[in-house]
Order: C-alpha cells, then sequence, then structure tokens
C-alpha cells in the first residue's frame, strides 16, 4: 500500500520531469542569472535602504536614511534638476521628432529613409562621446558655440563653468539633436494612417492645417504616450552626460539623482543612503511605467 | 505638392539635419585638423590640412600596457588605447553572443511551451522590465566585491548578462511564427534541441539579429558599469579609458580627445550603416506590444 503510493508519486514525478525538463532546460540559464543578478540584488536595495552599511557591517535604521534625504538640500537641489532636465528635454524631443516626421512624410520613400537614417545616427554614438564633444563646443576660449557668439558680436559665455547657466547648457546639448527614435516612430505611425481619412478631409474642404490637428495628430496619441514615457524615464536617469561635462559642479549646481547616487555610493561609500536615493528614481520611473504598460495595452482604433 | 513647397521643406529638413549632425562632424573635424587649430579663432571649419597627428599623441597619451611575452623576460608594450579596444570588443562581442543564445532560448520557451510556472516567471521578467539598472547598482558592486571579482572582466560582464529586454523582444517575435513546422518536426522524431537550432533558430533570425544589434550597441557604449568595476586602466573599456584621458593632465588637449573619441565612435558607425535596417526593425518590435 505505502510502496503502491510512493511509486505513484515517483511515477507522477518522472512523467513531469519528462514533459517539461525541456522547457525549464530552454529557461534555465536566463532566468539563473535573473534570480542572481536582478531579483536578488533588488531586494537587497530594498533592505539596504533601511540601514546603515559600513566596514563593521550593518544596522537597521528604519527610515533614517529617508529622513536625512528629505533635510539633505543637495538632494532637493538633485531632484530639481532631474526634474527641469526631463520636463524641457521631453517637451523639445517630441515637439521635434513630430515636426520633422511630418516634414519627410511627403518626401520619396529613399529620401526619407536617408533623413531617417541621419537623425538616427548620433543616436548610436555614446554618450560619453557626446559629452566629450560637447565640452569642447562649449569651451570658454575657442569653443565652437564661443566662436558664433564673437562672430555677432555677443559677449562670450562661460557655457560650463557658469553655475547659473550650466544646467541649461547641458538641456541645449541634448535637445539641439533631434532624437532619431522618435522620427522613426512618428514616421512609421504616420504612414500607416489610412489615406482614406485624408480624402474624406479633402471632400469636405478641410485645409492642410485642419487635417493635421484633427486626423493626424489624434491618431498618433499612441506613439506620442509612449514616446513621452520612455524620453521621461530616460530624462531622469541622465548620469553619463553631466558625469562626464561637469561632474555635477559648478558648486553642485548640476547634480542630479543619478550623479548624486554614483557620489554618495562611490565617493561617500554611504550605501543605505544610495540605496534610498535609488528607490526614490525607481518610485518616480515606476510611476511612469506604470503608465507606458497602463497605455500600450489599449489597442489603436483607427 | 508645389515645388516651392518641396524646396521649403528640403530647407528645413537640411538645416535641422545639419544641426543634428553637427556634434559628429565636429568630433571628426578637430580629430583630423592639427592640434594648433584647436587654440585659434576662428577654427577651421573643414579638415583642409588633415593630419593624424591626434592619433598619434591619443595613442602616447594613454599610456602603455606591459605584457609578459610566456617564455621570456620580456615584455610587450602596447599602446593602451590598442588594449581598450580589444576589451572593449572582447567584452561586447563575449555579452552578445551568450545574450543571444539565452535569450533566444528563453524567449522560444516562453513563447511556444506550455509549462508549470511560465506565467508567474514572465511576468517577474515584465515586471524587471520597470526597473532602473541605478537600483541594483550598489548591490550588485556588493556581490562583486564579495565574490572578488572588482578589477575582472568577469565583474563587468557576468552581471550584464541578466536581462529582461532580450527575453521579452524574442518572446514577442517568436509568438508570431508558425507552430506547424516545429509539430511536423516533432512527430518526425526531431529532439527538442534539433528543433531549437533547426527550426526556431532560423525562422527568428530577424529578431535575433534585432536583438544583438541593440545588445551590442549597449555593451559598446556602456560606463556606469565598467567605471565602477574596473580600477585597473589596463583593464579599461573605451568609454571608461576616455573619461580617463579627460580627466587627465591631457583633458584640456582638445584634437587629442576627439581623436581617441572618433575612434571609439568609428565601429559603432560602421556597424550602424550596415545594420540600419535592423536598428529600425528593432525600435518598432520595442515600441509595439506585439
Amino acid at each position: 500500500m505505502n510502496t503502491n503510493r510512493v511509486r505513484h508519486w515517483l511515477h507522477l514525478i518522472i512523467k513531469f520531469w519528462n514533459k517539461h525538463k525541456w522547457s525549464y532546460f530552454f529557461i534555465a540559464p536566463s532566468m539563473i542569472l535573473f534570480f542572481i543578478f536582478i531579483a536578488y540584488p533588488v531586494v537587497q536595495a530594498f533592505l539596504l535602504a533601511f540601514q546603515k552599511v559600513d566596514l563593521r557591517g550593518s544596522t537597521w535604521v528604519g527610515l533614517k536614511n529617508f529622513q536625512d534625504l528629505a533635510e539633505s538640500r543637495l538632494f532637493w537641489d538633485a531632484m530639481r534638476h532631474t526634474f527641469i532636465y526631463a520636463v524641457f528635454v521631453v517637451m523639445a524631443w517630441i515637439t521635434s521628432s513630430l515636426i520633422v516626421a511630418a516634414l519627410i512624410q511627403p518626401l520619396s520613400n529613399r529620401v526619407q529613409s536617408l533623413f531617417r537614417g541621419a537623425f538616427y545616427l548620433p543616436n548610436v554614438t555614446s554618450i560619453v562621446i557626446i559629452a566629450l564633444v560637447w565640452i569642447w563646443i562649449f569651451e570658454p576660449d575657442y569653443g565652437f558655440f564661443n566662436f558664433l557668439l564673437t562672430l555677432v558680436g555677443l559677449p562670450k559665455v562661460l557655457w560650463l563653468q557658469n553655475p547659473d547657466i550650466a544646467l541649461w547648457s547641458i538641456v541645449l546639448s541634448t535637445i539641439l539633436i533631434v532624437p532619431g527614435s522618435g522620427v522613426v516612430l512618428y514616421s512609421a505611425a504616420m504612414g500607416a494612417i489610412p489615406r482614406e481619412y485624408y480624402e474624406a478631409a479633402d471632400v469636405e474642404g478641410a485645409s492642410g492645417l485642419q487635417k493635421l490637428i484633427h486626423i493626424t495628430f489624434p491618431l498618433l496619441k499612441p506613439t506620442t504616450l509612449y514616446l513621452t514615457v520612455i524620453y521621461t524615464i530616460a530624462g531622469f536617469q541622465i548620469f553619463e552626460r553631466v558625469y562626464i561635462m561637469t561632474g555635477g559642479g559648478p558648486i553642485n549646481a548640476t547634480t542630479t539623482i543619478v550623479q548624486l547616487i554614483f557620489q554618495t555610493a562611490f565617493s561617500d561609500f554611504n550605501y543605505g543612503r544610495a540605496s534610498a536615493q535609488a528607490l526614490i528614481l525607481f518610485a518616480i520611473i515606476a510611476t511612469f511605467s506604470f503608465i507606458q504598460f497602463k497605455f500600450l495595452s489599449t489597442d489603436v482604433e483607427y | 505638392m508645389s515645388q516651392v513647397l518641396k524646396i521649403v521643406i528640403y530647407v528645413l529638413l537640411t538645416i535641422v539635419a545639419v544641426i543634428s549632425l553637427f556634434p559628429l562632424y565636429w568630433l571628426f573635424n578637430t580629430a583630423l585638423t592639427p592640434a594648433s587649430s584647436t587654440v585659434k579663432l576662428p577654427p577651421d571649419l573643414i579638415p583642409l590640412n588633415a593630419t593624424f597627428d591626434n592619433f598619434d599623441a591619443i595613442l602616447k597619451a594613454s599610456g602603455v600596457t606591459k605584457i609578459p611575452i610566456p617564455g621570456s623576460d620580456e615584455v610587450w608594450r602596447v599602446p593602451r588605447l590598442y588594449v581598450w579596444f580589444i576589451n572593449t570588443a572582447f567584452i561586447t562581442l563575449l555579452s552578445t553572443a551568450i545574450h543571444v543564445l539565452f535569450d533566444s532560448m528563453a524567449g522560444y520557451a516562453f513563447a511556444k511551451r506550455k509549462f508549470p510556472g511560465s506565467n508567474i516567471l514572465f511576468a517577474m521578467i515584465l515586471a524587471a522590465l520597470m526597473i532602473p539598472g541605478q537600483v541594483t547598482l550598489v548591490p550588485l558592486y556588493l556581490l562583486i566585491t564579495q565574490w572578488k571579482l572588482v578589477n575582472t572582466f568577469a565583474g563587468v560582464i557576468l552581471p550584464g548578462l541578466a536581462d529582461v529586454i532580450g527575453i521579452f523582444l524574442l518572446k514577442q517575435y517568436i509568438q508570431t511564427l508558425p507552430s506547424e513546422l516545429e509539430e511536423a518536426a516533432r512527430i518526425d522524431g526531431a529532439s527538442e534541441w534539433t528543433i531549437y537550432t533547426k527550426i526556431i533558430l532560423p525562422l527568428a533570425t530577424p529578431g535575433i539579429a534585432v536583438t544583438a544589434i541593440f545588445s551590442f550597441q549597449r555593451y559598446w557604449n556602456a560606463f556606469l558599469w565598467p567605471l565602477v568595476v574596473l580600477q585597473n586602466p589596463d583593464l579599461f573599456t573605451l568609454q571608461v579609458g576616455l573619461s580617463f584621458i579627460h580627466t587627465s593632465e591631457f583633458g584640456t588637449n582638445y584634437g587629442l580627445l576627439m581623436a581617441g573619441a572618433a575612434l571609439a565612435a568609428i565601429p559603432m558607425i560602421i556597424f550602424f550603416f550596415a545594420f540600419q535596417r535592423y536598428f529600425m526593425q528593432g525600435l518598432r518590435i520595442g515600441a509595439l506590444k506585439g
């Protein structure tokens, strides 16, 4: 009786194993890496944020790390800088990629793909490289921007050295480049709008602008939402540009959240506090990602 | 459309494209003009007196890596810039290859196979898509320190291998493939591994190409994690090395810096022109929910 039951269970286990072993084999490498290098560190980050970590070990400190942050002037400055950067970059990128996509729409396919390539090209280069070029363009004595200013008789600007201007210079360096991803996605979305819509509008005597406002823009809404969310997330995660161009200076005028996390963890070695900062960034980004998933799951209806 | 309007559109687009491409142009222009050109006004707007002097200068400025020659007391002295290039290529190619293999295996299992736990595991992957990399930065650094992998390539590569985007993209792609071939092969007695390598992989090639290309771009351009893990200049990647030179005594020699940046940028630019179609496709797979 007992042995029968054991044999029964053994049989079931063997059957299960034979049926599913390949599936588990296929997912095993990715999932093992996932648990060690993503899931476990995420849990760890939540625990660290409530601890004080130093060489002797770690002690539980409750909400102290968050309280310290709330009282830290630098943290609020970093939040403000990051928000300013994200807001201006998102607005500028959405606008410029929409305009460029609208402009290339009437052109022939070959010219369209040529322009799409031209606008995408700057995006494949690393931000470290791009930031180094911008330091050179912003250089006070021989940089290209001050050369342009002297050409028209304006005084030179200390683009990255003046604390009142440095953050805006970093914003400027980002928004002057039209994001290739936005151009490509808007362009694809515009191409997918059925011709009949415009033909019907033509019959009713709509102007070009009216067609743009009443047909094109509403149908581009899902693309706009998607781009807004991914650009906002990218904006909040700004690091390399600041790290290379100013290192957060002058006098912390350009410190952003990720720059602050980096400093707190690897200059101050305050791992608990850095984790608390990272969780706050996570909360902000999760809010936007949530919106993204919400809108991505609503189908586009024409 | 009227001819005038067309000309206006071309002019506008050209102006915007010139502004967008200007930093890249200025990078190569400065890299190719003589060093004296970076300390004069007006600057040379085109590299009329093109020279490779800046490239020689960056090779010297980057320092020397001494590689012992086995079986002799002598050392092989290699300019560090070359070493950084090889380090970056090694890390990028190895990571990309492993990614493509693991992500396509998992993507296939999640897309086509039914097994207990698949829903919850995939939900975890979706949730992880929302987590910014900075959250795991400190815990991963502590883990790598504990495993004594600071200052090693393994420390750079291993955590980077855990990636949810590739699994997600390939699951979405493989889901769209027909299942008939797979089932026919199974009836003919093909092993599961054969089905994966001989049927799924060939069919999924476009999706795999997209994953590989984005993975290549991500590792070639990676900065924060290699910066945290690597402290020995002989082990630097190009991006970390460039930031290292930027903060060194050569940091204000822009001709030299731009030459280094140009060398780091060229492989990515060639890569883009070779696979432009896949870059565009990848964006759309990422944007559509599939």
